[in-house]
């Protein structure tokens, strides 16, 4: 089958060769130089070609065109053309120079045209030294299609051994590196010799425009087939000081189809016999200070990466959860995030993000990249400018707390390679006050949660106000109050009952007993306000039904309260007494101790008491 | 003197009751602020396996909701509902909205919405990791309401706080363990809560609320039944001990109607709520009640003497109708095989049942009983301080307290019936530990707090009290009866009895004077606090370790020490999933025992056989067989099943215990149990299970020992098993039908192929025609594949 498809592929050459010979000459330009170098130690392509081009008609010319085999058109990634200045070891190449497709009239269909637009026009005689650089992906075709485990992976690269032009080339030579010095087959023309990896052809001399001579090389390539079938970059802005990239990969091996058994024995044993057509690992250079990195996938965290990092770069090296063989695909995510002052700028009032546009994976070809910069939420009048045409929409993200949501600038290409990895520019205008709304915005939120809790407490929700439980609670409520009011008044007592103690400890320490006795009356008339105070309280429980149950537990305490008073004064008068008559301590103590343990009882129920209550 | 000793008492008193009533004040916003921290406790203990390992999904069912909680996410409730997975259980499939218990995945589902409508932009999987840590938050709030309504708010929050961190729900709760239980402790908690809560308050409104309650423990777990079993016991006891109530009616009766009406409504409850045995209880308690509710009104409007000649009339009518509706029921009952009754509820009523009649649910290592260590690692020292809190319970005996005791005599039998229901186990014993520590503490606390101030008195009465409570309770006990009998009719001020602070600063009751009294010498309580305090603290570095170590890890990701500190993963597993779930064609089916299931289907997006569900034996029997037979049966077997691929997992390698040589003798038991060709003996040489040299030819020769061993031996030349720690008996051997296509870094899981069939050619078929082979094949093929 693929000798099949190989003979197919002869015969378009064929009839593109007999399309080329039919088609006019144009303009007077000649290549007096062609030296072209085919670069396939990767899974791309990359023909540079050092043209010498001279003016050799009337007319001045201000483009060149470069002629491509519409099959190799399809997979061209990347084309760039920069003037070279001096000579030898002085060489210089200058700015890019503007490509672009070009169709010219009467040129044969089979291919298709790119001009290079010169910096200036060609006058008659003048030359120009230019250096072409064309990326390719997918033109190494893997041959055989499908191998197993323990095959060597090969791959056939066809191209033209001439240098193919609309314009006639004296001189010109070709130089084709390979990864390694085993090559299964190649074209020979005149004047071909290998040397080492590398396959040279020509130079040859005078050759008519449009001549062809189709080469197709056979030969073992090992190198990581890494194919992003889709990427999707995420690039978000945030103004606390963090650029975070968010890169999903949908990664497949490019090469020759693995089929037949995968025996992780032989891979694991001999790895660069049993195994060398697969990858396991990638490597991705991230810009410096890049910081929480994390590789993970739909099912979670891969653990097999190793970070590696200095002033200049970030390295990553991510290993895929399984090695790749031909053909076996996986996907992951990997994450990073990047100071913001190193990739967002300002300039005329305008900022502006400056961050590379491709995956920083080594060697990868993106089929097709979806590039997402979410811009932060309030920002305005964004505009893009990359070094490429790309194409370009826009949509909102709606991320953590946002109300309008975030713009967010969507940038798509296909066919993307590492020569891709350019800066672009994201212009864009943002108030930094904004930054501010979303921590408002939760102080607020929470704000009004405790005014709500403070107004839902103090705020009669109850729908009837007449029912009867509804009044039973605004009487339990004063029954509450009055029981309160109650309880402050007992301990008003006590603090009375405590004075009088101190009056007697005074009066051990002073033998003052004028003092005692004004202590004392001072502290009768007291309680007997107080308990003034108390009888319209009970009468008002005793009047009202919800608070019989509790009723009887403060008439005890009042009773014992005053039981407690009753005694206290008793063991008062006592001490007094026995002061005035000059009684020993000894004695005293007696006189008193049984009334002093009735009142420690007394306070202790007292005090339970009060407990009690206050726990209804 | 006496005057100065005085003095020194008055004092304290007074600027004790000013403090009480500023404690009081505070006391409810400390409760609030130490919930609040043990909420944040439950949440972040769990988290230690977010930590160590990823936010990721553990384990096998997990797996599961996770994916049904993505497909809900995604389409939405209605589909979910009406959701027909394909993609396990080929050919059959599985009706997922009505045989899944929605709880989980209803309330994960929920709250990724709500998050996400307030542009939140969390993942369902970090919402599906974190659910199980945020209910255990919630379960232990639960704990402490309900603890608070048996023994108020000391013992509540002690509670709270030993539930927050008991291993035995950690185990099931850590983050990541997306499964039914996470949530389904919380709602068995809460829906005790509002039963004691209605019991205590007699409110119709908790009465409502519990049947709500009721129902959300329907829609989360299977273990809904033992709410419905419980509870009507606890009914019955209290109507048997003459504790009937109005309260106790409105507790129950609206949870049997209300609950049974809304368990029905769970698609996989449906009728079950009326037919199965498991309810049956509930309505047979639902009659009595009625039956007492009616005893006790006509008591109420009748003269004793009308009554008495009442109670005979209906004793003897009664009588007779009773028999002839249970003569019905039974028949009813008999008639079914299993007596109504389900697989797993005949396993908790008779232990032995499973392992006679149902490999599969023997199979399960969390349906075998558990040993005693797994006790003390589960529940640590609340197995010490339960009967302490039992007998608390009993000091004095209420409603609410019968309750909790009847609660942890029932889990602990269940427990020592499965070792997965040690996690019903878990909640009672921290009530009741809860309890028993609050009311040591409070005895404690109380007894320092009574002779720090006036020492000097009466050491000898304290002693003697003290002897009097170390007689024990049944000194206690007796004497508690009559208090508690008359305790239970004035119930609200009983319950007012109960202090509304910490209890570890209180003081006696008033009620109590005796009880004040019983009071330990001041050295003895301050020994005893701090080694109460120990203990605790024990119990803390216990499941802080627990947590750390023995439950985080997620069972899909293995890690090991090297010897040189480094961390080594396995992620074989994982591995495997992405391999399949990249590599393979989208409508691939794969053969696997059926613990990989639920995994294959989650995150490998592919179809399986059979999976964790195991609801359809003769399938998983169909699998089991295929893995022990000769690898030309098994091919005919899988390939009649449209299988591509086979899983095979295998720990020889790296000594990974769990793999499926070890699970193999279950395969060939249930597989056995529905294809009789399949014998068990014929896998074990004497009895015993071995794979080396002495194994017999049968073994040697199945599908799952040529795929689990297949080039073994090259690794390291002998074959040496590192799990069953010796040589393979059959080294060196080819596979015809199958082929390898994937083996992951460690060997862990191993993915074959299913050859193509050869193509035919035509002499042979000639050959095979003929008479004597035909004959002999179609015998064979008959025998040994069922699906021909």
């Amino acid at each position: 089958m693929a000798v099949g498809i190989g003979f197919r592929r002869r015969l378009d050459f064929l009839l593109l060769v007999i399309a080329i010979l039919s088609a006019p000459v144009l303009s007077d330009l000649i290549l007096s130089k062609v030296e072209r170098q085919i670069d396939l130690t990767s899974q791309i392509a990359r023909i540079s070609s050092t043209i010498k081009a001279e003016n050799d008609g009337s007319s001045s010319v201000s483009e060149i065109l470069l002629a491509i085999p519409e099959l190799q058109a399809k997979n061209l990634a990347y084309l760039t053309a920069r003037v070279i200045e001096g000579k030898g070891k002085a060489r210089t190449s200058g700015l890019a120079l503007t490509v672009e497709p070009a169709n010219p009239k009467g040129m044969p269909p089979a291919l298709s045209f790119y001009s290079i637009v010169l910096p200036k026009p060609l006058a008659n005689g003048d030359s120009v030294t230019l250096d072409v650089l064309a990326a390719f992906t997918h033109s190494l075709r893997p041959f055989p299609e499908k191998i197993t485990q323990a095959d060597i992976h090969l791959v056939l690269f066809q191209d033209t051994g001439h240098y193919l032009s609309p314009y006639p080339v004296k001189v010109q030579s070709l130089a084709v590196k390979l990864p390694q010095a085993r090559i299964e087959s190649y074209t020979k023309l005149d004047n071909t010799k290998t040397l080492g990896s590398e396959i040279k052809y020509g130079p040859y001399e005078n050759l008519p425009p449009f001549s062809y001579s189709p080469i197709a090389i056979h030969f073992e390539a090992n190198q990581a087939f890494a194919v992003a079938r889709e990427l999707v970059r995420e690039i978000e802005i945030s103004h606390w000081g963090n650029v975070q990239v968010t890169e999903h990969y949908d990664i497949v091996h490019g090469g020759a189809m693995s089929k037949g058994e995968f025996s992780r024995l032989d891979y694991q044993s001999k790895p660069q016999i049993r195994g060398a057509s697969a990858f396991k690992h990638l490597v991705a250079k991230l810009p410096p200070r890049a910081h929480s990195i994390y590789y993970r996938d739909a099912i979670g965290n891969i653990s097999t990466s190793h970070v590696r990092g200095d002033s200049k770069k970030t390295e990553i090296l991510i290993e895929p959860r399984y090695p790749l063989f031909g053909g076996w695909r996986t996907a992951f995510t990997i994450g990073y995030g990047l100071p913001l002052h190193d990739f967002v700028f300002e300039s005329e009032g305008k900022r502006f993000l400056n961050i590379s546009f491709g995956s920083p994976m080594h060697d990868i070809v993106t089929d097709s990249i979806t590039l997402k910069v979410v811009l932060p939420e309030g920002s305005k009048y964004f505009s893009v400018s990359t070094p490429f045409a790309v194409q370009q929409e826009e949509e909102i993200k709606m991320s953590h707390l946002d109300i309008f949501g975030r713009p967010v600038v969507v940038l798509k290409k296909a066919n993307v390679v590492p020569e891709h990895n350019q800066f672009f520019q994201v212009y864009y205008k943002f108030n930094a006050l904004a930054m501010l709304m979303e921590p408002f915005m939760l102080i607020t939120g929470i704000f009004f949660l405790f005014v709500t809790c403070i107004v839902y407490v103090h705020v009669d929700l109850s729908i009837s106000k007449s029912s009867a439980s509804y009044l039973a609670k605004l009487q339990w409520d004063e029954v509450r109050a009055t029981v309160q009011q109650i309880q402050n008044i007992i301990n008003q007592c006590l603090s009375t009952h405590e004075k009088l103690e101190a009056s007697l400890r005074d009066l051990s320490r002073t033998g003052d007993v004028q003092a005692c006795k004004a202590a004392r009356k001072a502290a009768d008339g007291l309680l007997k306000e107080l308990s003034k105070e108390l009888k319209p309280l009970i009468a008002f429980l005793q009047s009202t039904p919800p608070a019989a149950h509790i009723l009887p537990k403060v008439e005890e305490l009042v009773a014992k309260e005053r039981e407690l008073q009753e005694r206290l004064m008793a063991k008062h008068s006592t001490i007094v007494d026995s002061y005035e008559k000059k009684l020993g301590g000894k004695e005293t103590e007696n006189r008193v101790a049984s009334v002093q343990q009735k009142i420690v009882a007394l306070r202790q129920d007292i005090e339970d008491l009060m407990e009690y209550i206050d726990e209804i | 003197m006496a005057s100065p000793e005085s003095a020194v008492n008055g004092p304290t008193m007074t600027a004790g009751a000013a403090s009480k009533s500023l404690r009081n004040a505070f006391g409810g916003v400390i409760a609030f602020i130490i919930l609040v921290l043990i909420g944040v406790l439950a949440f972040s203990i769990r988290l230690f396996s977010v930590i160590k390992y990823e936010s990721v999904i553990h384990e096998f069912d997990p797996y599961f909701n996770y994916r049904v909680t993505q497909f809900l996410s995604k389409n939405g409730i209605y589909d979910f509902w009406n959701w027909f997975d394909d993609r396990t259980w080929y050919p059959l499939g599985r009706v997922i909205g009505g045989t899944v218990y929605p709880g989980l995945t209803l309330t994960a589902g929920t709250i990724w919405k709500v998050v996400n409508s307030l542009n939140i932009p969390l993942s369902v999987e970090t919402v599906c990791v974190f659910t199980a840590p945020i209910f255990s938050a919630f379960a232990s709030w639960a704990a402490y309401l309900l603890t608070k309504e048996v023994k108020g708010p000391g013992a509540g929050l002690t509670a709270a706080a030993l539930l927050a961190m008991v291993p035995s729900y950690i185990s099931r709760s850590v983050a990541g363990s997306y499964d039914n239980e996470a949530v389904a402790i919380f709602a068995l908690v809460f829906t005790f809560y509002l039963y004691i809560k209605t019991l205590n308050t007699g409110s119709l409104f908790y009465a409502t609320l519990n049947a709500l309650a009721y129902f959300y423990m329907v829609c989360s777990w299977g273990g809904y039944t033992f709410i419905i079993n419980l509870i009507p016991m606890h009914v019955l006891l209290c109507i048997v001990t003459g504790r009937y109530s109005s309260r106790l009616y409105i507790a129950y009766a609206p949870l049997v109607v209300l609950g049974t009406l809304l368990a029905s409504l769970v698609p996989v409850v449906g009728f079950n709520a009326v037919l199965t045995s498991e309810h049956f209880a509930s309505f047979l308690v639902f009659i009595i009640i009625h039956v007492v509710a009616l005893a006790y009104y006509i008591k109420g409007i009748l003269s004793p003497k009308m009554f008495k000649v009442a109670v005979t009339l209906v004793v003897s009518v009664g009588l007779a109708v009773c028999c002839a509706v249970i003569a019905i029921l039974i028949a009813v009952v008999a008639s079914s095989p299993t007596k109504g009754w389900s697989g797993r509820s005949l396993t908790l009523l008779d232990p032995t049942y499973a392992s006679k009649y149902i490999p599969i649910i023997a199979s399960v290592s969390e349906h075998q009983p558990p040993t005693w260590p797994s006790y003390f690692m589960d529940i640590n020292v609340l197995a010490f301080l339960v009967p302490a809190g039992i007998i608390a319970c009993f000091m004095p005996l209420t409603d609410s307290s019968s309750f909790v005791i009847l609660y942890i005599v029932t889990s602990v039998y269940f427990s020592g019936v499965m070792v997965r229901l040690m996690l019903v186990l878990a909640p009672a014993a921290c009530i009741l530990s809860g309890i028993a520590l609050s009311e040591a503490f409070n005895v404690l606390t109380r007894s320092i707090k009574f002779q720090l101030p006036g020492i000097a008195g009466n050491p000898s009465i304290a002693v003697r009290m003290w002897r009097k409570e170390n007689g024990s309770s049944t000194v206690v006990a007796p004497n508690d009866i009559p208090k508690t009998e008359e305790a239970a009719k004035e119930k609200p001020a009983k319950k007012n009895r109960k202090k509304e602070k910490e209890n570890v600063e209180k003081k006696p009751t008033p009620s109590k004077t005796e009880k004040r009294l019983l009071v330990l010498p001041l050295e003895a309580s301050v020994i005893a606090v701090l080694l109460l305090v120990l203990l605790g603290a024990f119990y803390v570095v216990h499941c802080v370790w627990a947590a750390a170590e023995a439950y985080s890890a997620p069972s899909i990701v293995l890690t090991s020490h090297s010897n040189d500190g480094g961390l080594h993963v396995f992620d074989d597993f994982r591995e495997a999933y992405s391999w399949l779930s990249h590599n393979t064609d989208v409508d691939d089916k794969v053969a696997s025992w059926w613990d990989y299931g639920y995994q294959t289907t989650a995150m490998a997006n592919r179809t399986v056989l059979v999976d964790n569900n195991t609801w359809n034996n003769t399938h998983i029997a169909t699998v089991g067989t295929a893995m022990s037979s000769p690898e030309k049966q098994a091919w005919e077997i899988f390939h009649s099943l449209d299988v591509k691929y086979v899983l095979v997992v295998f720990g020889g390698v790296v000594g990974y215990p769990s793999d499926d040589i070890n699970k193999f003798l279950w395969m060939v038991r249930i597989g056995g149990g529905v294809f009789p060709h399949i014998k068990e003996p014929d896998y074990l040489r004497d009895g015993q299970y071995r794979i080396d040299a002495q194994a017999t030819p049968t073994m040697l020769n199945c599908l799952m020992y040529k795929l689990s061993y297949f080039r073994f031996v090259e690794t390291d030349g002998k074959g040496f098993d590192r799990v069953r720690r010796t040589e393979i008996g059959k080294k060196h051997f080819k596979l015809t039908h199958f082929e390898e296509v994937f083996t992951t870094h460690h060997w862990m899981v191993r993915i074959y192929k299913l050859k193509p069939q050869r193509n035919r050619i035509r002499g042979k078929t000639k050959k095979s025609k003929s008479s004597r082979s035909v004959s002999s094949k179609r015998d064979v093929r008959g025998k040994r594949n069922p699906w021909h």
